[in-house]
């Protein structure tokens, strides 16, 4: 899977109202519907609306004992982009890490064109997360659709375990609307990758 | 049934399972999850035949707990942190007067400062109270250990505090076998009262007891406690035969055989402790590591059988006995008694703090070569530190603690 073939650590950035920790959960839900053994926990700060939030995901093979914040994550998960310039976000993040940022515009117009150079271009992505969200589900929650770019970029599961895991969290009216969102970040993403794997 | 749930919702879960009679609750973080999905168990008419009462405070949840449990009832609550001190007069009255309620902890620091996050410090705040005292490693123990804890408890007619990492378990989301009704009715039979309030049959509970006889009730308590000693492997083994899983049970070593150090520590730090042990026996490092189930009765006989081979032993706690050090240490080297082994007291994990596998290699390897202090502060910033003492020598009014130094720090919100 990882590196080692053990552990798969996901860091999900946000802020409070984002659903960040409940995007922890929900990829945790959707790589036990893999049969894998996922642990997702939150930072646990006190919960106030704006206030950054950080959760995270690990996905093994094997039952994970790990209890420490994971600081060296496999991929890295940026929920609101504004946070850039407040909390050392990249703290850890290794060059070989998946890196998906809630946002309109590429990695070079955030200003993150130095910092990616040593990145492998085909593990960084921008999502148009909250418009999705907005569009479809009528909230700015960028937090289910970046899943769905992270199953895309990543390959760690399948979009369909992501919708499943989905489906059994939220009332049938909103599941749909984030299922939607969800694919069509997933669509996105995968569009992408094929035209960046043409381009070279 | 394998389900991938929150720590908090799968405790519910299992004591739903156990049948409960009155859970009376008071919210406190990180402990609510627990009661408020059993409080929608109740409304919604998945847990029936219990009265889930809303009460105004920890010392009525407790007092409740008390009087529904006197009347026989099966009675569950939980909490935290400085909700159980709150009602430290009424948990010490539960295990005086013999009654079997089942509460979980979900262990958070005691301030000031004010802090949410986890340590042990509240369950070892009230080790002494007279409930036995079970440690979680993970959520699925946890959930086992509810279903343990009610049959001890009844069986002895003494009160069991379920302790599980606040936030680090209760909030933890991940894999648990929640077991049937089926294989929890076989292993918890119906609640039959030593003692009850009975209208049919008067009695009163709660005599005054004078210099006559107080010693010896005292000591029944204690000698209670002992037969927990035999009770509780007896039904961790029972358990597992219903339930085709090892849980709970006094004392577990891992990979102690040979062992020159080893690690004793309770709660879920186990799983960090495990992995480090796992990665310097690769490196050909003789290390393994002792998990303390059962802290009340605590096992001496047992630790000591499980310790006595090791040159070392480093008792990792999150827990503070300011003024002397450790808790759990000063309990462990007890059970150490006349034997030349070191031992070393760290204490970790305090107010949430972050117990890395980075920091714990770095702290086994100076134990395994004896550069150890024997008292240790995991990770403690000695310049934070520093700087706080230089301004108290330097002036009078240095003001208080806590602000100055989240200052000095430059923090205005917690972090790790």
């Amino acid at each position: 899977m990882d590196k080692r073939g053990m552990v798969f650590e996901v860091r999900i950035h946000g802020r409070g109202g984002q659903g960040v920790v409940s995007a922890a959960e929900l990829l945790a839900d959707a790589a036990f519907r893999e049969g894998r053994h996922a642990q997702a926990f939150p930072s646990f700060g006190s919960e106030r609306t704006g206030a950054p939030v950080v959760a995270f995901c690990r996905i093994s093979d094997r039952e994970i004992r790990l209890r420490e914040p994971v600081m060296h994550p496999d991929a890295l998960i940026i929920q609101d982009p504004t946070l850039l310039h407040q909390v050392d976000l990249f703290s850890g993040v290794p060059p070989g890490a998946y890196i998906l940022i809630n946002s309109t515009l590429g990695f070079a117009d955030l200003g993150l064109g130095d910092f990616i150079k040593d990145f492998d271009p085909r593990r960084l992505c921008t999502v148009p997360a909250t418009d999705l969200a907005l569009r479809h589900v009528g909230r700015p929650v960028p937090n289910v659709p970046l899943l769905g770019g992270f199953a895309a970029i990543s390959g760690m599961m399948h979009l369909a375990s992501v919708i499943s895991a989905i489906r059994d969290k939220f009332p049938p009216k909103v599941a749909a609307a984030n299922i939607a969102a969800a694919s069509e970040a997933f669509d996105g993403v995968i569009k992408s990758l094929a035209l960046e794997s043409f381009h070279a | 049934m394998l389900k991938q749930i929150e720590g908090s919702r799968a405790v519910a879960e299992a004591v739903a399972l156990c049948r409960p009679e009155v859970i009376c609750a008071y919210p406190i973080s990180p402990q609510t999850h627990i009661v408020e999905a059993l409080g929608a168990m109740v409304k919604g008419g998945e847990l029936q035949d219990c009265e889930f009462v809303n009460v105004e405070s920890e010392f009525a949840a407790m007092s409740v707990a008390i009087g529904a449990s006197a009347t026989g009832a099966r009675a569950y609550t939980a909490t935290a942190s400085q909700g159980l001190l709150f009602m430290a007069e009424a948990v010490y009255n539960a295990a005086g007067l013999g009654l079997p309620i089942v509460m979980t902890i979900a262990n958070r620091a005691i301030g000031a400062p004010i802090n949410i996050w986890n340590d042990h410090s509240d369950a070892m705040a009230l080790r002494d109270a007279g409930w036995l005292q079970l440690f979680a490693e993970t959520n699925q123990e946890a959930i086992d250990l509810h279903i343990q804890a009610f049959r001890l408890a009844e069986e002895l007619s003494l009160p069991v505090m379920v302790c599980m990492d606040g936030f680090i378990l209760t909030h933890a989301f991940e894999r648990v076998d929640i077991p049937t009704q089926k294989q929890v009715d076989a292993f918890l039979p119906t609640y039959a009262p030593r003692q009850m309030l009975d209208p049919a049959e008067p009695v009163s509970i709660g005599a005054m007891v004078g210099p006559e006889a107080f010693s010896e009730v005292r000591y029944l308590a204690h000698a209670k406690q002992l037969q927990a000693l035999s009770l509780i492997p007896e039904f961790a083994a029972e358990f597992a035969e219903i339930f085709g899983r090892d849980s709970g049970g006094l004392v577990r070593s891992y990979r102690c055989e040979g062992a020159e150090t080893i690690v004793v520590a309770m709660g879920s730090v186990l799983g960090t402790i495990k992995d480090v042990v796992d990665e310097m026996r690769d490196l050909g490092v003789s290390i393994g590591a002792l998990a303390i189930k059962a802290f009340r009765p605590f096992p001496l006989t047992e630790i000591r059988a499980a310790l006595q081979e090791a040159k070392r032993v480093v008792i990792l706690e999150k827990s503070l006995a300011v003024g002397i050090g450790g808790i759990l240490s000063t309990n462990v080297r007890m059970a150490l008694s006349h034997l030349n082994i070191h031992g070393y007291t760290v204490i970790a994990g305090l107010g949430g703090r972050a117990i890395t596998k980075a920091s714990l290699h770095r702290l086994f390897a100076e134990a395994h070569a004896e550069r150890l202090e024997h008292l240790t502060f995991l990770d403690l910033d000695q310049g934070l530190v520093e700087r706080v003492l230089e301004r108290e020598r330097s002036m009078r009014r240095s003001g208080p603690i806590a602000e100055s130094i989240l200052r000095d720090l430059g923090v205005v919100a917690a972090r790790l």
